[in-house]
This record gives C-alpha cells, sequence and structure tokens, in this order.
C-alpha cells in the first residue's frame, strides 16, 4: 500500500485533489449552465465506468446499457415526485434503484448470455428499446410512468435539510445547487473508479479476463462462465441504474426520450473511444465525449458569422457530424482508443504488424 | 497393482455427423497410475477428452469419477470434482502474463466474490496473497518462474506447455489430463518434461496422457489404450500393448 505513496505521488494527489475542488468555482465564472456540463460529464463517466466493467472487462458487447440508466431514474422519479406522492430520501432510493437495475440485468443476463458477440449486441440492443418503450407506454391502463410526458417536480437530493437543488451560502461562500451536486457527482465517481480498480484486480477480474482472452480454456479450468458473465452484467447495470437515479434527482425531470439507443451508444463509445478496460482511458473519452458536443455547439455559430458571415450549419446537425468523423480519425490511428492500457496497446501493434 | 479406480468411462459414444469419433469406448484409470492413451491421429484421443471434461456432451455413455457420476455439459463441475486438463493446441490466456495465468487457474479453489473484492476486507487479502504465492510455487515447479511477469503468449513454445500444466495444476486435480504435452517438442525438451510428469506423478496426482512420442508414452505409463477409429483396441501394461499385433496394424511404426 505504502509504495505507492511516495512524495511525488503524493505531491500530484494533493494537487488532483485541489483542482478538483476548486473546478466547479473556475468553470461556474462563466456561468452555470458550464457547471451544468461539468456536471453531465461526470455523470456520463460514471456511466462508461459501470459499462467498462460488462464491456472493457468481462468483454460482453452490451449495446442497451441506457435501459438501467433509465430503470434507476424512473425508480427515482416514481419514489420522490408527487406523481404517486412519494418523497423517499435518497438514501433508500439509490439503493432501490441500483437494485432494481442489477434485477433488469439479470433478468436480460440469464437467458442471453449464451449468445457471442454480434448475437448478444443485437439482443441488448433490443432490450434498451424496450425498456425505453415500456416507460413510453405505461400509462395506460393504470398510469405508472406518464408516459411520453415524462414525470416532473422530482425531488432533488436532500440530506437532512440540506438541499442539492437551491444556492446557499457555505463559511461566506455562495455554492450553487450544480456546484454542490458537482461535489456529489465526484464522489460517486470516485467511488466507481475504486470499485472498477479493485474489480480489475481481483479473482473475479481475472476470470473476466480470462473468459474475454479464451472462453473453452476459462470453462476447462472451472469457471462457471455464465455465472461470471452474469456477475459483470448485474454489476455494470447496478451502477447504471445509480446513475440514472441521479440524473433524475439532478434534472428533476425524467422522460422516455432520454434514454434512447444514441445514448448507449454513445455511453459505448466513450469506452471505446477512451481505451476500453483502462480506467483512465474510459474517464477520458466519456469527459471529451460529454463535453466537446456542448463546447462546439458554443464555438459553431459565431465561427461561421466570422467565416460566412451567416450561419450555414447548425449546431445539432454538425454534431454528429464531428462525432463520426472523430470515431473514424480514432479508429483509424488509436485503435486501441485515446489512452489504452500499455497491455492492450501492444496487442493490437503485434496484431497490425 | 489394484489401487482404487478413479475415472470409469463407460461406453462412451460421440459422433460428428457421420464420423464415428468415439465407439462405447470404456476404460478404467486407477489412483496414482500414468495411464497413456495412444492411437492414430483422428482415433477419437481428444474428442475422448473432450466429453470426459464436458465440453462434449456424449452421445451414449458416461463418466463414473471417484465415485460419482460426471455431469454431463458442465466443464466447471468438472474441474472443481478433481479434472484439470491442457489442450492438445495449447490454450492460454495470451495478454495474461505467466503468474496470472496460474493465479485464475486457482479460480475453482477460491471464494472470494465481487463483495471481497469491493470491499477488500482481511480475509479476501489473505486469500489473493495465497492465491499469488501458490501460483509463484507453481511457476517455480514447472521451472518458469523467471517468466512469472511475461505475456503468456510471447513464451516461449516449451514455456507454454509448462505454464499450461502449471494453470492446470493450480486447480489441485486428482487427475491431471495431458493432450500431447510432448507435441513439437525437441529431445531435451521431451527429456524435461518427463522428468516433471514423473514429478507430479510422484506428487500423488493420477495422470492421463495422450502422447505420439511412444518412447515416452511407453517409458512413462503404467497402463496403455489404444483407440483406433473411435474404438478400444487394448487396454494393458505397455510391454503386452507394444506387441499386440492389432495395435502393430493399427499404428504402423509403434513397434518399431
Ligand atoms: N468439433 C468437431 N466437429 C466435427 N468433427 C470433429 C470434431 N472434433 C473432432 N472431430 C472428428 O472426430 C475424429 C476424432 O478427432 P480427435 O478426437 O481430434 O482425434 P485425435 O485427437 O485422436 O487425433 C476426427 O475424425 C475429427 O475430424
Ligand atoms: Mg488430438
Amino acid at each position: 500500500m505504502n509504495k505507492w505513496l511516495t512524495p511525488r505521488s503524493t505531491l500530484g494527489l494533493v494537487l488532483v485533489a485541489a483542482a478538483l475542488i476548486v473546478l466547479p468555482f473556475v468553470v461556474g465564472m462563466g456561468g452555470q449552465a458550464w457547471v451544468r456540463i461539468l456536471n453531465f460529464a461526470i455523470l456520463y463517466a460514471f456511466l462508461a465506468l459501470g459499462l467498462n466493467i460488462v464491456v472493457g472487462f468481462a468483454g460482453l458487447l452490451d449495446l442497451g446499457y441506457v435501459a438501467f440508466y433509465a430503470v434507476g431514474a424512473y425508480t427515482w422519479a416514481l419514489l420522490a415526485s408527487p406523481h404517486f406522492g412519494l418523497h423517499l430520501p435518497f438514501w433508500a432510493i439509490l439503493p432501490i434503484g441500483a437494485v432494481f437495475a442489477c434485477i433488469a440485468g439479470a433478468l436480460l443476463g440469464a437467458p442471453t448470455l449464451k449468445l457471442r458477440g454480434d448475437y448478444l449486441a443485437i439482443v441488448t440492443l433490443g432490450f434498451g428499446e424496450i425498456v425505453r418503450i415500456f416507460m413510453n407506454n405505461l400509462n395506460a391502463p393504470v398510469n405508472i410512468t406518464n408516459g411520453a410526458q415524462g414525470i416532473t417536480l422530482i425531488d432533488p437530493v436532500v440530506v437532512g435539510q440540506f438541499k442539492f437543488s437551491a444556492t446557499s451560502t457555505i463559511f461566506g461562500l455562495t455554492v450553487t445547487g450544480p456546484q454542490k451536486y458537482y461535489y456529489l457527482l465526484v464522489l460517486l465517481a470516485l467511488g466507481v473508479i475504486l470499485v472498477n480498480y479493485r474489480l480489475q484486480h481481483s479473482r473475479i477480474g481475472r476470470a473476466w479476463q480470462a473468459i474475454r482472452e479464451d472462453e473453452i480454456a476459462a470453462k476447462a479450468i472451472g469457471i462457471n462462465t455464465r455465472n461470471v458473465k452474469l456477475l459483470a452484467f448485474a454489476m455494470g447495470a447496478s451502477f447504471g441504474g445509480i446513475a440514472g437515479g441521479i440524473f433524475a434527482a439532478m434534472q428533476g425531470f425524467v422522460s422516455p426520450e432520454s434514454f434512447s439507443l444514441i445514448e448507449s451508444i454513445m455511453i459505448l463509445a466513450m469506452v471505446v473511444l477512451g481505451g476500453m478496460g483502462h480506467i483512465p482511458g474510459v474517464i477520458l473519452g466519456a469527459v471529451l465525449l460529454a463535453i466537446l458536443p456542448e463546447a462546439l455547439r458554443y464555438a459553431v455559430v459565431p465561427v461561421q458569422k466570422a467565416l460566412f458571415g451567416e450561419v450555414l450549419a447548425d449546431p445539432e446537425s454538425l454534431r454528429m457530424l464531428v462525432f463520426g468523423l472523430a470515431l473514424v480519425l480514432v479508429m483509424r490511428f488509436r485503435p486501441a482508443g485515446l489512452w489504452p492500457s500499455p497491455e492492450r496497446r501492444r496487442e493490437l501493434a503485434e496484431k497490425t504488424q | 497393482m489394484s489401487a482404487p479406480v478413479l475415472l470409469e468411462a463407460r461406453a462412451v459414444a460421440k459422433h460428428f455427423g457421420g464420423v464415428k469419433a468415439l465407439r462405447d469406448v470404456s476404460l478404467t484409470i486407477r489412483q496414482g497410475e500414468v495411464y497413456g492413451l495412444i492411437g492414430p491421429n483422428g482415433a477419437g484421443k481428444t474428442t475422448f477428452f473432450n466429453c470426459m471434461t464436458g465440453l462434449y456432451v456424449p452421445d451414449g455413455g458416461g463418466f463414473v469419477f471417484a465415485g460419482a457420476p460426471l455431469v454431463a455439459d458442465a466443464p466447471h463441475r468438472a474441474a472443481e470434482r478433481g479434472i484439470a486438463r491442457t489442450f492438445q493446441n495449447i490454450r492460454l490466456f495470451g495478454n495474461m502474463t505467466a503468474l496470472e495465468n496460474v493465479m485464475v487457474g486457482r479460480h475453482v479453489r477460491t471464494r472470494a466474490g465481487v463483495f471481497g473484492a469491493i470491499l477488500r476486507n482481511g480475509a479476501t487479502r489473505a486469500e489473493e496473497a495465497a492465491i499469488r504465492r501458490r501460483a509463484e510455487e507453481l511457476l517455480h515447479y514447472v521451472g518458469i518462474e523467471d517468466c512469472a511477469d511475461d505475456l503468456a503468449k510471447n513464451l516461449s513454445y516449451g514455456d507454454q506447455r509448462r505454464l499450461e500444466i502449471a494453470r492446470a495444476l493450480a486447480a489441485e486435480p486428482k487427475l491431471l489430463c495431458l493432450d500431447e504435452p510432448a507435441a513439437g517438442m525437441n529431445g531435451a525438451e521431451t527429456a524435461e518434461l518427463r522428468v516433471l510428469i514423473e514429478g507430479i506423478r510422484a506428487d500423488g496426482v493420477t495422470i492421463l496422457l495422450i502422447e505420439h512420442d511412444v518412447k515416452l508414452v511407453m517409458g512413462l505409463c503404467d497402463r496403455v489404450a489404444v483407440l483406433d477409429y473411435g474404438a478400444l483396441v487394448i487396454e494393458d501394461v505397455p510391454a503386452v500393448v507394444q506387441h499386440d499385433p492389432r495395435v502393430i496394424e493399427a499404428y504402423i511404426g509403434v513397434a518399431a
């Protein structure tokens, strides 16, 4: 343990911690909208690290990850809003959301994990859509999800009297709602980083890697591949559920629209672009893909005005263009991702030689 | 001469379409012996291994291991019961280090789950340390401790074979099944392999050996079975098998 705490790494740690602490205030100078964007970047990093357990560690291609995010979000929305008149505290709902998402993961995984690669991807893709369509249509005959209108007036995270949605003054410092959520999200993200790291270097993590490398050999040495894969699925799903809960609380509103296929693809792209299975890479991928489109939105209009004197392409359509281009470029020049683990880089380098 | 029976194959049959890879093969392996399984290419030796270790489901018959039947189609359960194997065409986890390969081999004899991994409590840490220690011992045992941190795919061919044996031993098998472990080895490497196998036997592990190197089989094995076109030709001590006319016919070159 102590071999990590050299003077240099301690200094690095302190600097990173200090940066993380002041970041929302620095960003906040540009407006609270930027703090919100930052928050989404962290939320996506959280989601991407959850999916990384499934895709990066166990090597299971899951194209319906957003389903678990949706389950978590709706769990929070239904248990803490006027819709059913329930207002459970966060420490109860977050675990419930995680458990529901976990159950959803197991329900999807149990019958499908015998499938390989492409087939699993197709089934998970379908599952993601099914969940979204369910949320869209579960408003009749009994109104559970309020259909396409979604659920509004969702409770924010409240700890005692401390409301995360409101601005308050702490030690003479004005802290806005988004800034408070920022710290909560950073804490959660640190948690999921720790979990990722510990899982990777454990008996189960090794079993996942073994399955990824050679499933037949993994079976032959006694790994119950179905159960171990299911474990990865359920773990990943639980984190999706927690992220969903925070999303619902932060937005105060959920609707099925937020959980479309493109979200699943985005999260997967974060994992793949950043560096599958490599924790720092996945975080980088998530932060980049979450922030770039927003930055683009702010840059596109002025740049076009300056260049052509008018706006030729609206930011939304350019977003997908840039996104696609980025994917192609990364796959062409850094096939293992922007920041792959050293082993994976070597692996791919050898394959292409 | 009559140690208790460890594995009994009862009329095991397996076909692939029209190919009868195994025709009602029955044989008996006793505790503590080195049992050789030989036969020409395509005779069904590997198929026999695959049926026994649960990778294939036999079309007929079955296995009794250590007094209880083996469940077909459950490779992890065969490993749990104490059957470990290597593969004819080495199947290591190429992008894991040699040490990690052996560590993952301990899977079936260890317990830690996700909660242990996340909480990293005392019991989990102790287990993890024990896994690492045992894996290091096993690398030393097969003589490749210097390669502990190399990726498995970067080891030399002979070392990969040894590593696969170490990984199999990590599961503390009662029965170790080696599928052509000497294939592709030179004379010196084969001699070393023989020493290794004898050492494993001396430690009390029963060994089932598929091998093409007839000298190795005849010198090493207590009893030998010969398969030809999926059928058992003979099961006896090497001296008898070696001079059986059916074997000489099936396996031209054996008698030389
Ligand atoms: N998975 C399979 N699918 C179809 N045929 C197979 C399969 N495995 C083995 N066989 C066939 O079964 C026969 C026995 O093969 P095998 O057990 O590998 O022989 P050996 O190991 O004795 O050389 C061969 O004719 C082979 O082609
Ligand atoms: Mg064979």
